[in-house]
């Protein structure tokens, strides 16, 4: 398993060494730094070297990298590390090489916690936070009963929530959040469309609530979802949507939910942890109700001119309204000058970045909007193809779901049965929306 | 502290870091003291030698401070081996911490106890191991199970002698979820360094733990629980079964490791179950995998490695899913091409238009390398459905069309490729021929010279076209000339009025002012031909040739077998045996490394100075990476090492890019034409068979399209040729 944990700055100074078994040396600091840090040819983020395997990710400015001297299982090894990565955005807001310096002691200890002889331990932050904590946990304020009970907690079945909370209001928030993902091409047809879908609860209930999540989904209203995909797939789907529930590709869903409850009889029961956390995520791919529809036209007319036309209409319903919507437009390496107009909004050209950004604040529900640019080139020496990158657009978009999910219900069963307020938000955002 | 004093004065000048540190280390103020341990363990990860300072910090281990107990703990862990003798006085404070009401501390004690590793501290565990295997608190026993595992790794015998692998046997029964998880994980890891303990043998009991405590623990745990399950072979279906039910609902977990796992468990055990059964579990193993795709790259890399090995055993599972495969502009280079192959892999009828748009698309990008795996992807298509083949000629020609220079060169060899296996498509020979002198590639000119051979007498200007290439004939790559060779002779067996001059011109400038053997021998091979009996000629050149069914690659079905066990590890990601890349095999890193240490050890025991000598001697060897890596300089350095080192790992790029050694893949079409190449090489006697060994690769690339091979049909016929000019040849010397 992880031999080592290793943090590096961009420059390649070792900020964190962390060996948890003896065949992980110091100089192998040395050996990372000069074969992949100041190597630009390494493309892929494993490396072997001899019987050493490196595999790292960057975040911000920094390298996480393990180390393995055996086949190790390279998903866990990079999920780890993209664990380290959140952990670390929990504990410090922002996981950079100025965080990690700054608070040294403190990933070491978070390492020493969450790995064990290179075995990955429990790495959920609610319940590393209550003993492993930025002030210091003295043993001697602390009372015994309360560690044993903390211990028990990291341990046990429900490790993600104390025993014992108390809330004067019982309240839980469900957000369900959309990424919607494009890809259109230049001639306007849509290549791919689909959602990945999150959705967030923030749950402040006493004691230990058990819950129970209801969709308009197919997979929770408990039709088969195996259904032989020969008898007309899609028109079977189109029917069922139409008739108001939704077909999701697939889920998955924090550990809190009980999934051998879900696969055999689908229904999503979960004790929360306490605060924020995802429930679950899920993907659909059919009947995508696209925000935003758009006509883009580019013309490179000759080498010295490339003129944009872009149309872009609201898919909504009248009363909704999308905010921060930015348009990316990407323009040739050479562009020396840029004119453009809008029917609303604002257009702006930025050389460092070789776009076009318009932003429009609020667009609301049935609207068209349209940009018309045109780009002047400088002549260049050596004439290089430009290489064309998608235009793409971000925004978001309140109580709109791409995929017509919707929350049924939420259930809270308590043994002291007290009454809860629930309350849900839906949005959308944009993912990859891109148009070629 | 007076003596310290004095002693420091003695020993190490009055200033400088270490004197500082030091200093801070032994303040009379908790938070000095404290401050300076920090400062010490981060002089120690920038790489500086703070062993110095052990007693020192040592002094500091005695504290209720839990921060600064870890912050000490930690320097002993990195520094033990260098003061071994010291590390005695330790031990006190880790008994009684070990027996300290605060489980977070007996835990602590433990865990650091197992990371100590020095022979005064091992016998010293026996102890505190025992009492914390059987603590009140779970996370102590958890961290006490992984500490048995440290402690086989330094004393096996001592952890056997006292029973532990026994306890951590019952403990598998542990009533909580995460110790049951961690004493698999230990069994496992003994298991694994020592088979004959046999530490892990599941038997229905543990199997129900196990998959009891499966719904339970955390998500590493079940990561490892999955993989043992994955490894254990059943009784009888019946337990397979039931496996994959217990298994299967892990689909749907949030972390992909934990779904990689459970796809592995499954489709492992799913060979045991019934038809039916297991294409449910098939369908239901398909969504996961494609939401495997929208994680982060690197894990998105595992997965796309691990599913393009599943397509390989099950082709169809995601024939459905094109579109996810589509390559975002902004993807990391290592993704694009990965996704590249399996699109080709899930080709289909049904979905040959979406991807062949899709992979004009990408050819129109600039980055070259991707470029021209699309391009290429374009002809695997075509040869793997036959209904597509004609759309994918057309989006080829477009692409030449482009006249960007490695995108045309890169759509002949494809048509090439194509025209092997289609013979129909001769019509847009003309439009080939034409970009003929933006060909700088031997692959791509060779490729179009071959065709312009094989369809010499469709095409008309033919004779002008070679001649062209026979003028410079010296100035081209060997792989060329030898087209060209083979080219001007089809040409001149269908149409000999056009091309006798022609024909005599590159037989003369191939023997006489040649000088690579391979094209003076093949130019031999065909001037005795010419000059035997014309009929036997046009046998062996013009022969048919079998079509090839598949430019795809695809690893053999037992290397493919040996790597689905392996799933979601490093060697489902390079598609390599794990043996390949990390050597513990007979001629493995490890084992040699370990050898050598022995051989080291028994060295010095015999002869110190020599050894001594050895050791100096192996710092020149320090240059190579390789060797710095796998040489363990614990005690004294193996010097054997050198020039020993078994296995080759110039680095990724050539660990994926090439087969494995002993399984070598080459496109079936090749293999049929070298088999017979072979053939006639072999009747064919000394004079032909001399091609330097060396040369096999180019062999194979030129003859890939070459038409000396002959089809199985034309077998009988084909003897008669060689024998004859085997004869010519005697006849002559």
């Amino acid at each position: 398993m992880i031999s080592g944990i290793l943090i590096f700055n961009q420059k390649g100074e070792n900020l964190i060494f962390r060996s948890f078994r003896s065949d992980c040396r110091p100089r192998l600091a040395d050996i990372f730094r000069i074969q992949v840090i100041s190597n630009s040819q390494v493309r892929s983020p494993i490396l072997t070297l001899g019987s050493t395997t490196f595999s790292h990710t960057r975040h911000e400015n920094i390298y996480l990298v393990a180390v393995t001297k055996s086949n190790a299982n390279a998903a866990l090894v990079f999920e780890f590390l993209e664990r380290l990565r959140s952990l670390g955005k929990a504990y410090f807001n922002k996981f950079d090489e100025e965080s990690v310096k700054n608070n040294f002691v403190l990933v070491y200890e978070l390492l020493d916690e969450i790995l064990d002889f290179g075995y990955p331990q429990n790495t959920e932050t609610e319940s590393l936070k209550t003993y492993i904590t930025t002030e210091g946990v003295r043993s001697e304020r602390k009372m015994p009963e309360d560690t044993s009970k903390i211990t028990m907690q990291a341990t046990g079945a429900q490790s993600w929530r104390r025993a014992d909370i108390k809330h004067r209001k019982n309240e839980a928030f469900v957000d369900v959040i959309e990424d919607v993902n494009l890809l259109l091409s230049s001639s306007g047809t849509v290549l791919r469309a689909d959602v990945n879908g999150q959705i967030v609860m923030r749950a402040y209930l006493s004691g230990t609530p058990e819950c129970k999540f209801g969709l308009n989904d197919r997979l929770t209203l408990g039709e088969d979802n195996i259904a032989p995909p020969t008898n007309n797939r899609l028109g079977t789907k189109a029917t069922r949507a139409a008739a108001g529930s939704v077909a999701l590709e697939d889920c998955q869903f924090h550990q809190c939910v009980k999934l051998g409850k879900f696969d055999a009889e689908r229904i999503i029961t979960f004790v929360p942890p306490d605060g924020e956390f995802e429930l679950m995520r899920y993907r659909a791919t059919e009947n995508i109700n696209l925000p935003f529809k758009v006509h883009a036209i580019v013309n490179e007319v000759n080498k010295s001119k490339v003129n944009y036309s872009i149309a872009i209409r609201a898919n909504y319903a009248q009363k909704l309204f999308a905010t921060n919507v930015v348009v990316r437009i990407p323009t040739p390496l050479n562009t020396a000058r840029i004119t453009e107009r809008v029917s609303q909004g604002k257009a702006k050209y930025e050389p460092e970045q070789n776009n076009i950004v318009w932003k429009v604040q609020r667009f609301s529900g049935g609207a068209e909007v349209i940009l018309n640019a045109e780009a002047t080139l400088t002549s260049m020496t050596n004439y290089k193809a430009w290489s064309r990158p998608p235009i793409s657009m971000s925004f978001s978009l309140l109580m709109f779901t791409s995929s017509g999910l919707l929350v049924r219900y939420l259930k809270v069963f308590e043994k002291n049965n007290y009454s809860s307020v629930k309350w849900v938000r839906y949005m959308t955002r944009a993912g990859n929306y891109e148009i070629r | 502290m007076a003596v310290n004093r004095i002693r420091g004065a003695f020993a190490v000048p009055k200033k400088g870091e270490t004197f500082e540190l030091r200093a801070g280390l032994v303040s009379q103020y908790a938070y000095e003291r404290k401050e300076s341990i920090q400062k010490t363990i981060m002089a120690m990860t920038l790489g500086k030698d703070v062993s110095a300072l052990f007693p020192d910090v040592l002094k500091n281990i005695a504290t209720a401070d839990l921060d600064q107990k870890k912050l000490v703990y930690l320097y002993l862990m990195n520094y033990a081996k260098s003061h071994p003798d010291l590390c005695i006085l330790a031990v006190n404070t880790f008994v009684q911490d070990s027996e300290d009401p605060n489980p977070l501390i007996r835990a602590l004690a433990i865990r650091t106890m197992g990371c100590i590793r020095v022979d005064k501290m091992v016998d010293y565990m026996e102890e505190p191991l025992r009492k914390t295997l059987r603590d009140e608190s779970p996370y102590v026993r958890k961290t006490a199970v992984l500490c048995v595992a440290k402690l086989f790794d330094l004393n096996p015998s001592m952890c056997i002698e006292n029973g532990f692998l026994e306890t951590l046997q019952e403990l598998v029964g542990d009533p909580n979820p995460m110790v049951v998880a961690n004493s698999v994980t230990a069994l496992v890891e003994i298991e694994e360094a020592a088979p004959e303990t046999k530490a892990f043998r599941i038997n229905p009991a543990t199997l129900k733990k196990m998959l009891l405590a499966l719904n339970e623990c955390t998500e590493w745990g079940r990561i490892t629980i999955l993989t043992s399950l994955a490894e254990y072979r059943a009784n009888d279906q019946k337990e397979s079964e039931h496996i994959c039910e217990r298994v299967a609902p892990q689909f749907q977990h949030a972390n992909p490791s934990v779904v990689l796992a459970a796809v592995k468990a499954v489709f492992l055990h799913m060979r045991f179950v019934g038809p039916e059964l297991r294409q449910q579990y098939l369908r239901k193993m398909a969504p996961p995998l494609v939401t495997l795709v929208s994680s982060q790259p690197e894990v998105q890399y595992v997965a796309l490695r691990n599913i393009d090995l599943l397509l390989q055993k099950q082709p169809d599972i995601l024939s459905k899913e094109m579109r996810v495969f589509f390559c975002k502009y902004n993807d990391p280079p290592y993704l694009k091409l990965q996704k590249l192959e399996i699109m080709v892999r899930i080709a289909s009828e049904a979905n040959m238009d979406q991807l062949l748009a899709e992979l004009k698309e990408y050819a129109m990008e600039v980055d070259m390398d991707f470029v021209r795996r699309a391009v290429r992807a374009i002809g695997q298509v075509a040869i793997k459905i036959e209904s597509a083949a004609e759309k994918c000629v057309n989006t080829l020609l477009d692409l030449i069309g482009t006249k960007v220079n490695y995108v045309v060169q890169e759509a002949i060899v494809v048509i090439k490729d194509i025209f092997r296996k289609y013979p129909g498509y001769e019509g847009i020979i003309p439009q080939l021929c034409q970009c003929i002198d933006e060909l700088d590639e031997p692959n791509a000119r060779g490729s179009l010279i071959w065709i312009v051979g094989e369809y010499a007498e469709k095409i008309t200007n033919a004779a002008d076209i070679l001649s062209g290439f026979v003028d410079s004939f010296n100035e081209e790559f060997t792989q060329t000339q030898l087209q060209i060779l083979t080219a001007v002779v089809k040409l001149f067996l269908k149409r000999p009025d056009q091309s006798q001059g022609l024909v005599k011109k590159v037989l003369q400038a191939a023997t006489a002012e040649n000088d690579n053997p391979d094209i003076r021998d093949r130019a031999y091979v065909y001037w005795r031909l010419l000059s035997s009996d014309p009929a036997v000629t046009k046998d062996v050149v013009l022969s048919e040739k079998p079509p090839i069914t598949s430019t795809i690659q695809s690893l053999p079905p037992a290397l493919l077998d040996s790597l689905l066990n392996e799933l979601s590890t490093l060697a489902s990601v390079y598609h390599k045996p794990p043996e390949t890349f990390l050597g513990q095999g007979r001629f493995g890193a490890e084992a040699m490394q370990k050898a050598a240490i022995e051989e080291q050890e028994q060295n010095a025991r015999e002869n110190p100075i020599a050894a001594a000598a050895a050791v100096s001697g192996d710092n020149a060897t320090q240059g190579n990476v390789e060797n710095l890596l796998d040489i363990d300089f614990d005690g004294a350095a193996p010097a054997a090492l050198e020039g020993q080192q078994p296995i080759s790992s110039g680095g990724l790029e050539d660990l994926m890019g090439d087969a494995p050694s002993g399984s070598p893949a080459p496109p079936p079409g090749a293999t049929n034409n070298m088999d017979d190449l072979m053939g006639i090489f072999g009747s064919d006697g000394a004079s032909t068979a001399a091609a330097p060994p060396g040369g096999t690769d180019d062999l194979m690339n030129g003859f890939g399209g070459l038409d000396l091979s002959a089809s199985a049909t034309e077998a009988p016929s084909q003897p008669q040729g060689p024998k004859k000019t085997n004869q010519d040849i005697l006849g002559l010397f």
